[in-house]
């Protein structure tokens, strides 16, 4: 029987009732006392020198309180690159200033040329409109293949050129992988993109930037994944302050999706602002301009090429692989093409050797950054791509070809660095198989056809390395941050518990899930439990939320410090119990003595923590509040295998989602509601980037698909109802929880399954087509059966 | 949006004296134009909201005529036209879309993906103003384009109830407007098809089509598509898509009718 409350149980999401009922406390709903408006003037070319920037008219309009340029930002430092690659030759990755208003030089559509900050927003954007540009046109830098020619124009004129690091990775010396190809049996290539997207949360960016002149503090409220990790950056290297003066609250967030894991410039502007103006400073997004100052994901071409032997064995996997920056370096932009990307590809198969070489590019588009998955969904895409084209080469089974090259002995380290702990592949693929009905679909496949309709099945595997990470590997590797969690536990007086904690919940429903484990180890009421999360000046330096680590990492800490509670609890019951702590039992709540009825409950112990009269003063300080930090031992590794049937009008080239299967191994699971919500979701958001979103510039560098009007996102009739299946449980086995994470699988593990789904249904209509780039739109599909 | 003034008169007459300002600027609906204002792409000095105008409202169907109000949401055309219209009307953006935007807005605008501007064609329909009776074979004059005056109303529009008709949207994935639509309608005039979001002209007739379901009005009888010259070309679909969408869609359409 499914269990009604701790670990395990599926508890609606607390925070629902206010988001549902138009109560939440999100960052535009914060409104400080005699608050300024800055509107941004956004560069609407890609690539130009500034030759002048005259602000005087727009200085003279009405309610202008200060108008800032690229001069006002000159002295202070740029927006810093949270990781240094180091490219094949053992050079650090080109790292051009990042300034907070552009300065000499616009690249990028969207970029801040000026900010008007005025009484009214209306005001500040009159303004904006009376500043006088005078600029020199300079040829876009548009096209990555284009851009790392010799003689390309430059985005950076001190850069050497627009290669921002040509990066090597794996086990695979040159000659070994010539060698390997040279012998195959068999080789599988390749070519494919993908497509740029834009994360598109539902709440666009707030930044308000307040100063307080009593005490010189500042506070921001920031719509953030990470507010330590904002306020670290923005004091450090950005506007030199120092952190004991600044608070970040990052309040209710409507979604992040990676875009606000990373530091911008409206953050820096409105802090830095705050001080200079004498009053706050509020900036909310458009959703046009979210389009261009958010940052982009994805953004890859590659050839991946696959060597196998005469049995059908994996025996080498190469891919070269142009990933796009951007205009300037975003936070973790360089990461993700590397490490969250380089070591996913060996996949869940033993190939011996590989090697992975990742060019990433400096380009007049906006900066290009983590967005859910983050380079483990271009890995898996790729390597399930190019697996799947060789079954239908050999003409064997794609789940068999699969099956056959699965890793089976664990602890299993890869040729690309990675140590997977646990899984269970085989397994995993039999409940898919299960949950998928794969013995029907010929059958279903029939009826299809009966209805002039293609009907094709795609399966695919995924890894991801999650709960980043291990901070001593990941500084090794070039991250300038430790990547740990923290939390405290805080026991009042009558029992109820706070919890603060480093990781940020914008979706995942943490207030939800974290207390379900509290409460297990306690065994008291979840209602008891509260999580506070997303401002430094009430919570532990914790790391924030993104690359599914929450639970992993932050839930880890939150372990730990209830640890210590229970422990220091014990040591009081035992002292009121006239017992030693040794024999001192916790059980729903209540201590009790080993062996005797002797007991005490959880409320009469906190109690006395803080009214100490009858107390071991002299061996034990009063109080129950504990924290602790986590640096997890290893990554973890969340696996799956998800399957996907399509429909395809052959008429329009129409391409429909009719089923979706997912068996998702994610060790153990707090609560499986929240977990099948997480997966639903990032299938959505899968299917979205395989069939509909295409972030799109044309060779000026403009954006053309710049709104709602021409960026499709997924939509609930876009989707069928999803067939998940979370029982293949294989827990994590160093952390305390055993688990994995849950929250980026899905968007990882469908963009392949649909598109191997599409290539299936073109074949059985006899149609010899081998790929078609993401998104296979009508269009497309249509084009190829006609090409 | 930048500062304008607003008037919302009771009657056509008023609004065709307010409108007569310089600068002034219609407002039906504003699914369009509020918008581009939001945006600061258009400055009018005066918005003339037609929402208080009675005259303008209303859909009703006598003696095999069916009238619509300028000022009729597509959710009341939805509600009250007669089915193959509705049907169009129904699927046109979303509910709040549908309870604000009017088919006169629409047809003033003239998008070259509107729905009802290939309903008008295929039905031979009359667009009424405040000066004159326009027939749809004049009004639509390409992208954007139409036969109307400056300050001129539409204050409703009036069809010949068709002996069938049916409308095929293909939709544009990101908008939802017509990739491609064909509206296919039997008329007492004969066959009539009418198509949008393909030509870079804005909506058409397919007059080879209507020809040949003239001779006889079966899918077997549709034409090969149309040339894909001055096809729309964009992100979302080739010249040469579009034009072969044209003849897929009308197929349906006529399957659809029978």
């Amino acid at each position: 029987m499914p269990k009604d409350s701790g670990i395990g149980a599926s508890p609606k999401r607390r925070e629902d009732v206010r988001f549902l009922t138009g109560n939440g406390n999100y960052t535009d709903d914060i409104n400080v006392h005699g608050q300024a408006y800055v509107h941004f003037l956004r560069a609407d070319v890609a690539h130009a020198t500034i030759n002048g920037l005259d602000t005087s008219a727009a200085e003279a309009m009405p309610g202008v309180v200060k108008i800032f340029t690229g001069d006002d930002f000159a002295e202070v430092g740029g927006i810093p690159c949270g990781w240094g690659v180091t490219d094949r030759h053992g050079e650090p990755q080109q790292e051009p200033k990042h300034p907070i208003i552009a300065h000499g030089k616009i690249r990028h559509v969207g970029e801040i040329v000026a900010a008007v900050v005025a009484d009214s927003l209306e005001q500040a954007r009159d303004a904006a409109e009376a500043i006088e540009l005078d600029l020199s046109d300079l040829p876009a830098v548009v096209n990555m293949k284009s851009a790392a020619e010799d003689g390309a124009t430059k985005v950076h004129d001190d850069l050497t050129s627009n290669v921002c690091y040509d990066w090597v990775f794996g086990n695979g010396e040159d000659d070994a992988m010539e060698a390997a190809f040279a012998s195959a049996a068999h080789v599988t290539t390749l070519e494919l993109v993908n497509n740029r997207l834009v994360a598109n949360p539902m709440e666009p960016r707030v930044a308000i930037g307040e100063h307080n002149k009593s005490n010189d503090e500042y506070t921001l409220y920031t719509t953030s994944q990470n507010p330590h990790v904002i306020r670290l950056l923005m004091c450090a290297f950005v506007l030199g302050l120092p952190e004991h003066k600044v608070r970040v609250v990052a309040p209710d967030v409507g979604g992040g999706f990676g875009s606000k894991i990373f530091h911008y410039a409206e953050e820096a502007f409105c802090t830095h602002a705050a001080k200079a103006c004498g009053r706050a400073v509020k900036w909310s997004s458009t959703r046009s301009e979210a389009f261009i100052s958010d940052a982009h994901g994805r953004d890859h071409l590659t050839t991946i090429d696959l060597a196998l032997d005469a049995d059908n064995n994996f025996t080498a996997l190469r891919t070269r692989t142009h990933a796009n920056m951007g205009a300037y370096l975003s936070t973790f932009s360089t990461s993700v093409p590397t490490y969250l990307h380089g070591t996913l590809m060996a996949g869940n198969y033993k190939t011996p050797l590989i090697q992975v070489n990742v060019k990433s590019l400096f380009t007049n588009t906006v900066p290009v950054d983590a967005y859910r998955g983050a380079g483990r969904p271009e890995a898996t895409y790729s390597i399930e791509r190019v697996i799947d084209k060789a079954a239908r080469e050999l003409g064997v089974d794609p789940i068999a070809l699969r099956r056959q090259n699965f890793v089976t002995e664990f602890p299993y380290e890869t040729p690309v660095a990675l140590t997977y702990d646990t899984g269970d592949y085989h397994g995993t693929m039999d409940k898919l198989e299960a949950a998928a009905d794969i013995s029907g679909f010929a059958a279903r496949r029939a009826e299809s056809e009966a209805k002039g309709k293609l009907r094709g099945l795609g399966v695919n595997c995924y890894i991801e390395a999650c709960g980043i990470a291990p901070s001593n590997v990941v500084g090794m590797l070039g991250a300038r941050a430790g990547l740990y969690d923290a939390a405290t536990v805080r026991v009042n007086a009558t029992g109820s518990i706070s919890v603060f904690v480093g990781a940020h919940s914008h979706g995942q429903g943490h207030e939800t899930a974290f207390p379900q484990v509290v409460a297990e180890m306690i065994g008291i009421d979840e209602s008891m439990i509260d999580i506070v999360h997303g401002d430094t000046g009430r919570v532990p330096f914790g790391m924030g939320t993104y690359g599914s680590r929450s639970i992993a990492v932050c839930g880890s800490a939150m372990v730990r410090a209830t640890e210590k509670i229970i422990a220091k609890a014990k040591k009081i019951a035992a002292h009121l119990l006239e017992a030693s702590d040794a024999d001192i039992e916790l059980k729903d709540g209540v201590f009790t003595v080993a062996g005797t009825e002797k007991s005490i409950d959880w409320g009469s112990v906190t109690l006395t923590a803080y009214v100490p009269a009858n107390y071991p003063l002299d061996e034990l300080e009063p109080g129950l509040e504990e924290t602790a930090f986590y640096d997890p031992a290893n990554f973890t590794y969340p696996a799956g295998a998800y399957a996907c049937e399509v429909e395809i009008d052959p008429e329009t080239g129409k391409v429909t989602v009719e089923r979706f299967a997912a068996a998702d191994d994610f060790g153990n699971i707090i609560n499986p509601m929240i977990v099948d919500g997480q997966v639903h979701g990032g299938i959505g958001q899968g299917i979205g980037q395989a069939l509909l979103e295409n972030c799109v510039y044309d060779e000026d560098g403009q954006l053309l698909s710049a709104s709602y009007m021409d960026y499709a996102m997924p939509r609930a009739d876009d989707v069928p109802f999803y067939a998940v299946d979370h029982s293949s449980q294989t827990p994590c086995t160093h952390n305390p929880l055993g688990v994995k994470g849950c929250g980026e699988a899905g968007a990882i593990g469908s963009p392949p399954a649909v598109v191997n789904a599409v290539i299936d249904a073109l074949q059985s209509g006899g149609h010899d087509i081998t790929h078609i780039d993401m998104p296979v739109s009508p269009s497309r599909v249509w084009a190829a059966m006609n090409g | 949006m930048y500062n304008f003034e607003f008037e919302q008169p009771s009657t056509v007459a008023e609004a065709v004296a307010a409108l007569a300002d310089e600068d002034a600027q219609a407002l039906g609906g504003g699914q369009t134009l509020i918008p581009t204002l939001k945006q600061r792409l258009a400055s009018p000095s005066k918005l003339v909201s037609l929402a208080g105008i009675a005259e303008m409202k209303g859909v009703s169907i006598a003696d095999g005529v069916l009238t619509i109000g300028g000022g009729a949401t597509h959710a009341e055309v939805a509600a009250d036209a007669c089915a193959p219209l509705a049907a169009l009307a129904a699927n046109i953006g979303d509910p709040a879309v549908r309870n604000r935007g009017t088919i006169g807005g629409s047809l003033a605008n003239n998008d070259p993906a509107a729905c009802y501007p290939s309903a008008m064609l295929a039905l031979n329909a009359t667009i009424v103003t405040n000066a004159r009776e326009i027939a749809a074979d004049d009004y639509f004059q390409g992208m954007f384009e139409t036969a109307l005056d400056e300050g001129e109303i539409i204050t409703g529009v009036r069809i010949n109830v068709p002996d069938g008709a049916n409308y095929q949207k293909f939709e544009q994935p990101a908008s939802r407007f017509a990739l491609v639509g064909v509206f296919v309608a039997k008329t007492a005039e004969g066959v009539r098809v009418g198509v949008t979001g393909a030509s870079e002209e804005g909506a058409f007739r397919w007059t080879e089509a209507e020809a040949a379901l003239n001779g006889s009005f079966s899918a077997d009888a549709v034409p090969a598509a149309p040339s894909a010259d001055g096809m729309i070309s964009d992100l979302h679909g080739t010249a040469a898509y579009r034009a072969h969408l044209v003849a897929v869609l009308t197929k349906r359409a006529v399957a659809a009718i029978g």
